[in-house]
């Protein structure tokens, strides 16, 4: 039988959607009973969110000051100590488990099974390498923990409904002082997340200007869709980095992503892989986009985006 | 600081569209354009940058890896690295591996900074850099996107799916960059020639005696499942069309 330990990722006060995820990766390994940790200062609240998902068993909660922000080498050794009782750990593919699970990993003296995208039984699971451009079935070793990241893109939300035990736990290791977080720089907005946008409406180095993005933003507010970007737009400072889409940005699946004057870089294209219907617009007819594009235009964006923009009302 | 640290890993070039072979043994690398590892190539423009400023006085590249390292090593040497070690390895070695021979070398040579990829664009593994801060009982600041070195700290702006966070680390610590921390500078022939003069010491991975952990074992490669290319609008009428079709306006 598998006992998986999954370390919730939240911000303080809401549990982050991507630890809904990892629990349906989690569920699909047969005879799995799932246990998720929630390191905090404070973790109430978030407790009680995680108790809600169905096919958890327990939620632990390991309430310390210093676990007040997400620091990898801070929380590592604590759910190092905590792992020992389990088969396997997981995190989300997030910039946060990116950070945390390969430390937690090496303390635990594995290697990490990186984006699981499917799990094809306890040990075996598939994931992309090459930027998405091959897909590798790896097997972790039997006699020894796994620590993996899953791919979030790849999974459904496990639903609520549950009301899973609450419990709190000591963890008696020693936390070292040589990391301080100094300052979070958010770009607060209240379009739909990125990450979790049923539609995404993205633009490219075509804009030209940050000015020019308001384009992106007023469809976007058309469809009730979240904003994404290139990095070639995020490079030339058009957009903010946490809009940026891709290999080295957020992968994502929305139902409807938009692509305007972006050429379709197979870096960006891992990044939109699971998309429902995938449009592009783009002067170009040759561009590689119009390859993976269920819908194409080629037009110029700025006469073709605002008569978009006007015929949805 | 005295000595700054450099994994450079030897990678299909980001230009080439890998194929997975036929028979799914793996992904044709033969006749493949190779290079360093693009997120690589900016950790070690920012160390010389950091030396550059007089604020190191060494900058060493290391690969794990084959002979034919020595290549992407050379072109490092070329940027204007000090010193070269290729741990020659036949095998490929897994991530906990790499963070412990890294280590051994941290040790040997007093290292005092380590920068490395935020991934490396073959495995797209992402782990390397965290696993030695771990093995190490160092600070890590992953995801580099502006540094900042001040005496016995570093102020690392991070990129994160939030926006940016900025930490500091006390040193010795490791940092792996993300490609908008600088623009790596280009390669000029006269350094090329310097660089055939400079030091590369080969080290036999069995010679380090390192543990690489329990390995994760690759039964298979397959192709990604294929979009399909979808129908061509003529006019923004005709796309409205099609998206009002799928429910999707
Ligand atoms: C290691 C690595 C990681 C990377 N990671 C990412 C990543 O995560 N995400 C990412 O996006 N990129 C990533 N890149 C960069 C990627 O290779 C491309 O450079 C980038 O995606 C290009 O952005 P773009 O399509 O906006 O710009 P371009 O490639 O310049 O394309 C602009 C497009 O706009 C079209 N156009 C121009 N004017 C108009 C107009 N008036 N109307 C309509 N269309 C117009 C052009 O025909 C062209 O197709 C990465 C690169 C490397 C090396
Ligand atoms: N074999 C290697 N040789 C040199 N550096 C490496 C090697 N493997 C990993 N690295 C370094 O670690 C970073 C992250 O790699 P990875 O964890 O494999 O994604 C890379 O960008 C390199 O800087």
């Amino acid at each position: 039988m598998s006992k998986i330990l999954i370390i919730a990722e939240h911000d303080g006060s809401t549990l982050n959607p991507g630890t809904a995820k990892t629990v349906t990766c989690a569920a699909s390994i047969e005879g799995a009973e799932i246990d998720i940790v929630v390191l905090a200062s404070a973790a109430a609240a978030v407790a009680a969110q995680a108790s809600s998902l169905e096919l958890v068993t327990r939620v632990l909660t390991v309430e310390r000051a210093e676990n007040e922000h997400p620091i990898a080498a801070l929380l590592a050794p604590q759910i190092a100590a905590i792992a020992s009782g389990y088969s396997h750990v997981f995190g989300p593919s997030t910039t946060f488990g990116k950070d945390l699970m390969p430390h937690v990993a090496a303390l635990l003296g594995v290697n990490q099974i990186s984006d699981i995208m499917n799990a094809e039984s306890s040990h075996t699971f598939k994931r992309p390498i090459y930027a998405g451009n091959a897909v590798a079935t790896v097997e972790a070793p039997g006699d020894s923990i796994v620590v993996g990241t899953v791919r979030i893109a790849s999974y459904a939300a496990a639903k609520g409904g549950n009301a899973a035990a609450i419990e709190s736990i000591d963890v008696a290791v020693d936390i070292p002082p040589h990391t301080r977080l100094i300052e979070v720089l958010s770009g607060a907005s209240d379009r739909p997340d990125l990450q979790t946008a049923a539609k995404v409406v993205a633009g490219g180095r075509a804009l030209g200007s940050e000015d020019n993005f308001n384009l992106i933003y007023k469809l976007a507010d058309k469809l009730g869709a979240g904003i994404g970007a290139s990095r070639a737009a995020v490079d030339a400072g058009y957009v903010p980095n946490e809009l940026q889409v891709g290999q080295t940005g957020k992968i994502i699946a929305p139902d409807l992503y938009i692509a305007i004057g972006i050429s379709g870089a197979i870096q960006h294209l891992t990044g939109i892989k699971d998309a429902g219907t995938i449009v592009a617009i783009n002067k170009d007819e040759e561009s590689p986009i119009f390859e993976v594009a269920d819908i194409g235009l080629v037009a110029d964006l700025f006469t073709a985006v605002p008569e978009l923009t006007d015929s949805l009302d | 600081m005295e000595k700054i640290l450099v994994g450079l890993k030897r990678v299909v070039d980001y230009n080439v569209r890998v194929r997975v072979r036929n028979d799914g043994s793996g992904v044709e690398t033969d006749g493949v354009k190779m290079s360093i590892n693009p997120f690589d190539e900016i950790a070690l423009e920012e160390a010389l940058r950091i030396k550059e400023r007089g604020e190191a006085s060494e900058v060493i590249v290391i690969s794990v890896g084959g002979v034919d390292a020595q290549q992407q090593l050379r072109t490092g040497l070329a940027m204007g690295a000090d010193r070269a070690i290729l741990v020659d390895s036949d095998d490929s070695v897994e991530p906990l591996g790499v963070a412990r021979i890294f280590k051994n070398i941290i040790d040997r040579d007093e290292i005092d900074l380590v920068l490395l990829g935020k991934q490396a664009i073959d495995d797209d593994n992402s782990q390397t850099g965290q696993m030695l801060a771990a093995i190490w009982g160092r600070p890590q600041a992953t995801f580099a996107s502006k540094l900042d070195l001040d005496g016995d700290t570093a102020k690392v702006t991070r990129e994160v799916d939030a926006g940016l966070e900025i930490i500091e680390v006390d040193l010795p610590a490791v940092i792996t960059v993300d490609l908008r921390l600088n623009e790596a500078r280009y390669v000029k022939l006269p350094d090329i020639m310097k660089a055939k003069k400079k030091p590369l010491e080969v080290i036999a991975v069995a010679d380090l005696g390192i543990d690489p952990g329990p390995q994760i074992k690759e039964l298979s490669f397959e192709a990604p499942a294929e979009r399909e290319r979808g129908v061509m609008v003529d006019d923004v009428a005709g796309l409205v069309a099609a998206l009002k079709e799928k429910g999707l306006a």
